[in-house]
């Protein structure tokens, strides 16, 4: 499986991340390397065996469902770039 | 008194029962020692606020008796931790200004008990990087040299701020965090004990999340006597993480009798890598032969699926920190781009994204994005995490044949330059391949000193434990730094 610059472009995008378009080449280059290492994982024979989930065999606790925590506004805004009014502030999402 | 700073945690709690000393001495020590060590880069915000006033408060609970064994003991923690108005960035740019409003679980603990906070530690960014490299502070550096070279040498990393500050004797311990070898492998580069307890013994709650199925946080100190102190600190269960095992803690110091007769030591075979350095090996039989001579039965053993470790993470931990690191988005906290014109909420969290993760980071999130994406996920992640499965069978299965603990290197070579370029992002990942297994199967594991290389730097050997039984782990690991009496200490040049 090898990496296009189309590729690259597709993952940036989902990754949420901005990379140049004179960036792409390189980055498709650097998966390329990353990816050709994991491409190992392929002689492992796994059939019949469970992808882990827990690296310790525990249930997951449970708790009531009831209110912990809460009521800290001003605790949650504090390290906001930009909180207003009370909330967080973004620039506009719908038209 | 002089030099209390390089004291060790054993000897300043015993010096500070008796009177002998005061927390608040120890503290400016140890303040004055990183005033004066700015070259090493370890420290990155320095706390001396904070450190006096808990060293006050520190005496006052030891002048009544009610000194539990860290009251009073200056520590450094890493900057992955969130302290409570004290910035926590992860040393990445996109946390720049954070000031956590809570504490995390582990340093809480270890307040509570009376540890004082010196400052935050230099880490790879988000804990990304195996040579401290990729931090937004810059480097921090080895405070070991090659010889008469004075050519700068990495610390390791991720943890490379905290086992250089540990190594320089800038405190007294650190608190470190390990998802592949990011405790034990500056460790082994320092001269210094780390050890990374079993997946769940300390809580994650409050640790800037990396890989969250393999992150656990750790100490790093001089001795082992001080890492079984300060782990013991620093573990318990914590219904606020629900991967924090609810088990007691053992009194690890108590373990440290030294007496290993009739443990058997496995040497795992897969762990003999083509091209392994002489002085690796050497020390490596070396170790054998002291645990030998301690009493230990060595026993040859085999963990096949040792060689597809780092393929296996290489695909889990980018998926986990593709996901946990989603949280960046320059809405809540951190880092927000400067928007152009007409710039909506999209263009906000991809500027943004872009300006605060450096490249190490921004590279793992997209392999991470890759192998989650629809039409991968099978191929990659569900593949590697069988692969997972497998190599934890691998331990369960010699430990279950009676083997007590795996002796093995703790890195590939002792610590190279500063700045040696690194084309190939796997070169740099090979770093890991002796701890890494050890994150995969949830395992604890300790770095110990056991000898210098002909340039005199510093090499560690790897103790692997069974889950949960870090307080024998300790111990074999006492009788391995007792044999091996490492004593040597880098020359001071900062």
């Amino acid at each position: 499986m090898s990496i296009d610059i189309e590729t690259a472009r597709k993952v940036a995008k989902l990754a949420r991340i901005a990379v140049p378009e004179e960036r792409l080449p390189a980055l498709a280059g650097e998966f390329n390397a990353i990816l050709g290492f994991i491409e190992q994982l392929n002689e492992v024979d796994v059939e019949g065996v469970e992808p882990m989930v827990s690296v310790t065999p525990m249930r997951l606790p449970r708790r009531v469902d009831v209110v912990t925590d809460g009521s800290q506004q001003e605790a949650v805004l504090a390290n906001a770039p930009d909180a207003r009014e009370g909330f967080f502030a973004v620039p506009k999402v719908v038209e | 008194m002089s030099d209390l700073n390089t004291m060790t945690i054993a000897q300043a709690r015993d010096a500070l029962r008796a009177g002998e000393t005061t927390s608040a001495e120890l503290t400016d020590a140890c303040l004055n020692a990183i005033e004066a060590a700015g070259e090493l880069g370890a420290f990155v915000h320095n706390t001396p606020d904070v450190a006096r006033a808990q060293a006050a408060s520190a005496d006052a609970r030891i002048a009544q008796g009610d000194a539990p064994s860290l009251c009073g003991i200056p520590l450094g923690i890493k900057d992955l931790f969130c302290t409570k108005g004290v910035p926590s960035q992860a040393a990445s740019r996109i946390l720049e200004g954070f000031k956590p409003e809570y504490e995390s679980t582990v340093s809480g603990q270890l307040f509570d008990r009376g540890a004082v906070m010196l400052g935050k530690l230099n880490m790879d960014e988000f804990a990304m990087g195996s040579s401290n490299e990729t931090s937004v502070y810059g480097n921090a550096v080895n405070p070991w040299r090659a010889g008469n070279s004075d050519a700068a040498l990495t610390p390791g990393g991720s943890s490379g701020g905290s086992a250089s500050a540990v190594a320089a004797d800038l405190c007294l311990g650190a608190t470190g965090t390990d998802t592949g070898g990011s405790i034990r492998q500056p460790a082994a580069f320092t001269g210094i004990v780390g050890i990374k307890p079993t997946y769940g013994r300390c809580s994650r709650w409050g640790v800037v999340a990396f890989a969250s199925s393999l992150d656990q946080a750790g100490p790093m100190t001089k001795t082992v006597r001080d890492a079984a102190i300060m782990l013991e600190g620093m573990c318990g269960h914590d219904a606020k993480d629900s991967t924090s095992a609810d088990l007691a803690v053992p009194d690890f110091e108590a373990a440290l009798t030294g007496d290993i007769r009739g443990k058997v030591i496995g040497i795992p075979k897969e762990y003999r890598m083509d091209g392994m350095p002489a002085e690796i090996a050497k020390l490596w039989e070396d170790g054998t032969a002291m645990l030998r001579d301690a009493g230990a039965e060595i026993r040859d053993i085999s963990l096949p699926h040792t060689k597809y470790a780092l393929p296996a993470y290489y695909v889990i931990a980018p998926a986990e920190a593709s996901s946990n690191l989603a949280r960046y988005d320059g809405v809540r906290f951190g880092h927000r781009a400067s928007l152009a014109q007409g710039d909506g909420i999209t263009e906000m969290y991809e500027k943004t994204r872009a300006e605060g993760f450096g490249a190490e980071v921004q590279r793992r999130v997209m392999v991470g994005t890759y192998v989650l994406s629809a039409g991968f996920y099978d191929a990659y992640y569900n593949r590697a995490r069988r692969v997972r499965a497998l190599i934890k069978q691998d331990f369960d299965t010699v430990f279950a044949a009676g083997v007590d603990a795996i002796l093995t290197p703790a890195t590939p070579s002792a610590a190279f330059e500063l700045g040696r370029k690194v084309d190939d992002p796997v070169e740099m990942y090979l770093n890991d391949v002796f701890t890494v297994t050890v994150n995969l199967a949830g395992l604890p594991g300790i770095s110990v000193p056991t000898g210098l290389d002909e340039k005199g730097l510093p090499l560690g050997l790897q103790l692997i434990g069974r889950p949960w039984e870090e307080a024998d782990l300790l111990n074999t690991a006492y009788a391995l730094e007792t044999a091996a009496g490492f004593v040597a200490k880098p020359q001071k040049w900062w």
